[in-house]
């Protein structure tokens, strides 16, 4: 008896610290968006209202939104583009070094960050594309072909081989068998693929930064600088705009990264 | 259509998977191919099918040399072990295709989808045309494999293990079904397992294989009754084997000799079946039957399997097995063999 109310309110306090530490940050920011004057030490804000909001949404808030899913977009559909049929070779063929192949991916994410983006920032202002939209595009894609190829490799591994024999053996193409049986096949992973990589552009800051500024604004990049620039609601409003994409995308990543997939990470 | 092959080899690194093997499977009958894991079975169905290149050697569809061909263009169809049946589309779309390949108009492949079907007896099961493979049960699955591969009109079926992943009563239904389908179209029928019973069952023609090569061939009584070598008879049957020493006019087993006229000398393998054999009260010698061998051993265990009493006799060190209808107490025994049932060979060097 007096050990399952111990064990229960072990739980609820769990429960109680795991939500401030998901809520509390959170909830900061929905008080900050609503602010129009707060000074210490006044535990709440003397002035409340819809100011901010106001101002965002007639401000830069668009632009950076608009370019930030721009990119995300294109990112995402070059990176599929380019993995699924990589990924579908890495799967099915005797390809030699293909750990070396896959490590490749992932050595991007293998060093600090920083000194990675500075230098491609050098590289890309050298062949003109700092400060540009492709750069940028450039520079998301080295970051996420690592997710797309990781995945879509273990995606098609799970695939039953004889499956797509039983369609050439009965005279289909191996672009026939690719479209009619593989893809379809892989079509759950597909959709995990292009959330993760999607999710990564939208969130990705330090190349942005480095590469876009100071032209291609996406919504980290204005989140940043508005909260440099003391403007906390303006950059409180940007956090809680671009929460919502992530929250939406991972529900969904949930329902089609199948755990099956997750483990054939090991066999790759 | 006579499928042929010829000298067929292939080497995966050191080890030959296919080392020179000749077999003619002849045009409507159904030829299985028997032999242990790793024999090299499944690799000659598929070099066939057309997914295993070759080193050398030749596959001969009828008179046309498929050897180079892709899988595609050999017109063969194969039923794989785990069916193959492609999860996202209903059983209608799995069976037509191959015919939409095909080019074969809408309402012809309707009706020709209906008609296997009934063929291989699922078409009058409740809305099957609409069905996933994973709303059927696995001797369901299997029949639509069948299907998928018969609706093409192949010119060779090759049936890869068809119903080993089947429990042991539907199997035993199959093997009956895939015979009477076989014969009812009358295709050239290619089917590897590596079950004895099933291959005796099924097949016109047995071809045993062994590390990469065909140890016999022949129709299954003759397999059975007549193996050629020690491991055939071992392979086909619950047999025993007892090594010994052959000379003129006897046979040495341990410290008993048999009365033996055989050709082979030296060094031998005695091989009989457990059914073959009677268990008695141990006497002296002069009671064999007509020159059968009789030997004297002890019985150590019995087990009772349904329709006979397994004993477990051990005689000069070895283990051999004696199937009996009434059960025998454990102590000194005589096992007895009929002339024509004990098997002799030269045993295998090294």
């Amino acid at each position: 008896m007096s050990r399952g109310v111990a064990r229960r309110s072990l739980r609820a306090a769990l429960a109680v610290v795991a939500f401030l530490f998901i809520f509390a940050p959170v909830s900061s920011l929905v008080i900050w968006s609503f602010t129009r004057r707060w000074f210490w030490p006044h535990p709440f804000p003397q002035e409340w209202g819809l100011f901010y909001w106001k101002q965002v949404l007639q401000g830069d808030l668009f632009r950076a939104l608009h370019s930030g899913f721009l990119i995300a977009v294109v990112v995402t559909v070059l990176t599929l583009v380019l993995t699924v049929p990589l990924a579908y070779l890495l799967a099915r063929y005797p390809i030699p070094a293909k750990p070396l192949i896959l490590m490749v991916f992932l050595l991007p994410h293998a060093f600090p960050q920083l000194p990675v983006f500075v230098n491609s920032t050098t590289l890309l202002y050298r062949v003109n594309l700092g400060g540009k939209f492709w750069g940028v595009v450039l520079i998301h894609m080295v970051g996420a072909l690592v997710y797309a190829v990781w995945t879509m490799t273990a995606v098609f591994k799970s695939i039953p081989e004889s499956l797509e024999e039983a369609a050439w053996n009965l005279g289909a193409s191996h672009l026939k068998s690719f479209f009619s049986v593989a893809l379809p096949l892989a079509t759950p992973g597909l959709i995990a693929s292009t959330l993760l990589v999607f999710l990564y552009s939208l969130d990705e800051f330090t190349g942005t930064l480095l590469v876009g500024s100071p032209f291609v604004l996406t919504l980290p990049v204005y989140m940043y600088r508005t909260s440099v620039g003391y403007e906390l609601q303006v950059a409180s409003i940007a956090a809680l705009i671009l929460m919502l994409p992530g929250i939406l995308l991972l529900v969904l990543l949930e329902r089609f990264l199948k755990a099956e997939y997750l483990s054939m990470f090991g066999r790759l | 259509m006579e499928v042929r092959v010829e000298g067929l080899t292939k080497r995966y690194g050191r080890v030959s998977a296919l080392d020179a093997v000749g077999i003619t499977f002849p045009s409507g009958a159904l030829t299985a191919i028997l032999g242990p894991s790793g024999c090299g079975k499944t690799t000659l169905l598929r070099s066939v099918a057309g997914f295993v290149p070759v080193d050398a050697g030749r596959i001969l569809f009828g008179k046309d040399d498929v050897t180079q061909l892709t899988p595609q263009a050999r017109g063969t169809a194969m039923v794989f072990q785990n069916y193959a049946l492609w999860p996202h589309m209903t059983v209608f779309d799995n069976v037509a295709y191959g015919l939409r390949l095909r080019r074969v108009p809408e309402r012809d492949i309707r009706a020709r989808v209906e008609k296997v079907l009934d063929l291989v007896e699922i078409g009058q099961l409740e809305g099957v045309l609409g069905r996933k493979p994973a709303a059927l049960s696995g001797g369901q699955q299997q029949r639509v494999a069948v299907a998928r591969a018969l609706v093409v009109e192949p010119r060779v079926l090759l049936m890869d293990e068809p119903l080993s992943n089947l429990d042991a009563k539907v199997r035993q239904r199959l093997r009956v079904e895939v015979r009477r389908l076989q014969k009812a179209v009358g295709i050239t029928a290619i089917y590897v397992t590596h079950d004895q019973e099933e291959a005796l069952a099924i097949a016109d023609t047995v071809v045993l294989m062994n590390a990469g090569r065909v140890v016999q061939v022949g129709a299954p009584p003759e397999i059975y009754f007549r193996p050629a070598s020690a491991f055939a008879a071992e392979f086909l049957g619950v047999s025993n084997q007892l090594r010994g020493t052959a000379d003129p006019g006897a046979l040495a087993i341990g410290g008993q000799r048999l009365p033996y006229a055989g050709p082979v000398r030296g060094p031998a393998i005695v091989v009989f079946k457990a059914s073959d054999a009677t268990l008695g009260p141990t006497g002296p010698p002069a009671a064999a039957p007509e020159g059968g061998a009789v030997l004297r051993g002890t019985l150590e265990e019995r087990l009772f399997l349904g329709a006979v009493y397994r004993h477990y006799v051990r005689i000069e060190g070895e283990t051999v097995m004696v199937d009996a209808p009434e059960p025998a107490e454990p102590g000194p025994v005589a096992v007895r063999v009929p002339p024509a049932k004990l098997q002799v060979y030269a045993a295998p060097a090294g």
